[in-house]
């Protein structure tokens, strides 16, 4: 369970744009007719999407509304699941898997960095506004450690010259190629040896 | 160690490409139609033949699972369910499936589905693997064009029908009962078994649950029989597994190998050894981090298969295997673990909301050095009333790992707990009013 905070300043209002809607409509066409509330994580995640990375309050009753259950009902789900911002993150939403695989191939020295280069804390907005970072739970690329994603992209095989080199580039607003920053082919084995881990973070 | 020619996924790093039509050179999609022709007890028959067992974890024959869907439809439709709900920690074998093998995964859907009396398949992937997502429902598209989905999919005659549903964070829904509850927009907390999903499911019909690595070897046992998968491994313990090493490593990696192969050739073979050599070794999780870790002494000649692993009071769990060498503090990196689990539990039972934060601040205090004596028998009792007391097995995942660590580190743990503000040893204690507190009993 994720401890997140409702952001004080919400909008009045808000409905889906019109492209939305569409899309709406291919998601409500997965689910049974009867089982509409289904459809009420896709339709999180549209909101999320279209109101720049969170979801206000008006947005979770607009979607009660639009699926015709109770607004608690929606309430409930935004703030179980972690990956639903109740308030705004930035521009680049840098998140840091931290859970024990990574933590011991270096990811400490990564959230060290982030504090220095965004943030000092975490879901705090960047000089620039642009970026934010929070810690996060297993990301699920644990071969990969330490990595981290931004937005919706991993970076994998870091240390601290490459995290260092990738967030500059987020606050420039030119971001660097997600993928494995030791030059591997996805998950395969690397052939040279790496002598007592010198080279990674 | 795996002959290349017995290896199912090809493409596990996708040097071959992931479309669908270098997918049919890699005999994906051959025969389907015969093979569905043979019917649903032929294929049961022939995977209960293989002995394949469940890759997600719990290690459930996969032949059993099925014969327990209903034999006939009644006035509920079924629903087939892949859990790609990915999120033990140590574990990235079915990302990379999604990724690069996605035809083994929708063919084995179809036979499933099919088996299973089941014209609806969801498949539900955590919401961080959107990319991973995007690329499915992408091969997916490609499935649907060739008309090996929909309207009489692949010329059998069955109706076959795929939906992605994203995930968004929550390790607890790749429970499967979680999962189903995820999926009809709720929250994901488990539901109480019996009934199992393969009665009352997803939307109260009979819904059958599988992992996509058990789904994605589907096809490839039925085409080249299910004698050939059980020739593979040791008894009971068949067929091949993608193994994920990662951790200190020199060289951390996914592979695919036989089931039984000895951890240490895994290691040094496929991972380059251990970061400062073999001799450095402290322990290793051998199957995610639910599962009790393995001292150096086990670790040099226990095999990877499920049975050997609980023998030794582990599991095979996922397959994610963490190595941890001497340079790394064992208390503080399951410190770490412990959080994950109070970080992830759903909070519906309380021996398991509550005692998480327990275990976690114990350990806490322990890797600084603020412990007490009374706190390791504390911590021990804490995991024992979280076993068993608990809806789902996420109690039993939270409070193994912390057992095995009080079964190996035992020493370890010790000479961090001197903190003892209270009772001072060889010391004249004055009578004091809350005397009771000195009884260790009663504090």
């Amino acid at each position: 369970m994720s401890l997140k905070k409702i952001y004080s300043e919400q909008p009045d209002n808000f409905i889906f744009s019109n492209e939305n809607l569409k899309i709406v409509d291919s998601i409500l066409e997965k689910y049974p007719k009867k089982n509409k509330k289904s459809a009420v994580m896709p339709l999180l995640y549209l909101a999320q999407k279209q109101n720049k990375n969170w979801i206000p309050l008006a947005a979770m009753k607009y979607i009660a509304k639009f699926l015709s259950i109770p607004y608690i009902q929606v309430y409930e789900v935004a703030t179980f699941y972690s990956m639903y911002n109740l308030s705004p993150v930035g521009k680049y939403f840098v998140q840091i898997c931290t859970t024990s695989p990574c933590l011991i191939r270096g990811a400490d020295k990564l959230v060290k960095i982030c504090k220095e280069k965004i943030s000092p804390n975490e879901r705090e907005m960047s000089k620039n506004g642009d970026c934010s970072w929070i810690e996060v739970e297993c990301l699920g690329a644990c071969v990969n450690a330490p990595m981290m994603q931004i937005n919706e992209d991993y970076y994998e095989d870091l240390n601290e010259k490459t995290t260092k080199e990738i967030l500059d580039s987020l606050i420039k607003g030119a971001p660097l190629k997600p993928g494995s920053y030791r030059g591997r082919k996805n998950t395969s084995p690397e052939k040279k040896n790496i002598l007592n881990g010198d080279i990674h973070a | 160690m795996l002959k290349p020619e017995d290896k199912i996924f090809k493409n596990l790093y996708n040097e071959l490409g992931w479309e669908i039509d270098s997918a049919l050179k890699r005999d994906d999609w051959r025969n389907t139609k015969e093979i569905i022709s043979k019917g649903r007890e032929w294929i049961i028959d022939e995977i209960k033949t293989s002995e394949l067992r469940g890759r997600g974890g719990a290690g459930f024959s996969t032949g059993l699972k099925w014969s327990f869907a209903p034999k006939e439809v009644g006035s509920r439709p079924h629903y087939l369910v892949i859990n790609a709900d990915e999120s033990e920690p140590g574990t990235c074998k079915d990302r990379d499936i999604l990724r690069f093998e996605p035809q083994k995964l929708i063919e084995g859907c179809l036979v499933a589905g099919y088996t299973v009396n089941a014209h609806t398949c969801y498949i539900y992937i955590r919401g961080e693997y959107f990319n991973e997502g995007q690329r499915l429902q992408e091969a997916i598209n490609q499935a649907y064009e060739k008309k090996f989905l929909g309207k009489d999919a692949c010329g059998t005659g069955w109706d076959f029908n795929i939906h992605i549903h994203f995930g968004a964070g929550a390790y607890i829904c790749g429970e499967e009962t979680a999962l189903l509850e995820s999926i009809e927009g709720n929250k994901g907390q488990p539901r109480l078994k019996p009934p199992f999903p393969a009665l009352v499911g997803l939307y109260g019909c009979p819904t059958i649950v599988n992992n996509v690595e058990t789904i994605a070897v589907v096809p490839t046992i039925l085409r080249r029989t299910g004698k050939w998968f059980a020739s593979l491994g040791k008894p009971k313990n068949t067929g091949t597994k993608i193994f994920c090493i990662s951790g200190n490593v020199n060289s951390p990696c996914n592979v695919e190998e036989e089931m039984g192969i000895p951890l240490k050739e895994l290691i040094e073979k496929h991972a380059g050894g251990v970061i400062g050599g073999w001799d450095n070794l402290q322990a290793v999780i051998p199957g995610g981090s639910s599962m009790p870790l393995l001292p150096k002494k086990i670790c040099d000649t226990i095999t990877m298969d499920f049975d050997s692993l609980i023998e030794n009071k582990s599991g095979l769990g996922t397959a994610g295997i963490v190595v941890i060498n001497n340079d790394q503090d064992i208390i503080a990196f399951m410190a770490r673990i412990a959080r994950f689990y109070k970080h992830e539990s759903c909070g519906q039972c309380t021996p398991c909301r509550e005692g998480s934060g327990w275990m976690w601040r114990i350990l806490d205090r322990t890797a600084k050095g603020n412990a007490t004596h009374s706190d390791i028998n504390l911590l021990a009792d804490v995991t024992k009333q979280i076993e068993g007391h608990t809806i789902c097995a996420f109690g039993e995942g939270s409070a193994w790992p912390v057992q095995g660590l009080l079964r190996h580190f035992r020493k370890e743990i010790d000479k961090r707990c001197n903190n003892d503000p209270l009772v001072k040893k060889k010391k004249d204690v004055p009578y004091l009013v809350n005397q009771h507190l000195l009884e260790k009993d009663n504090a």
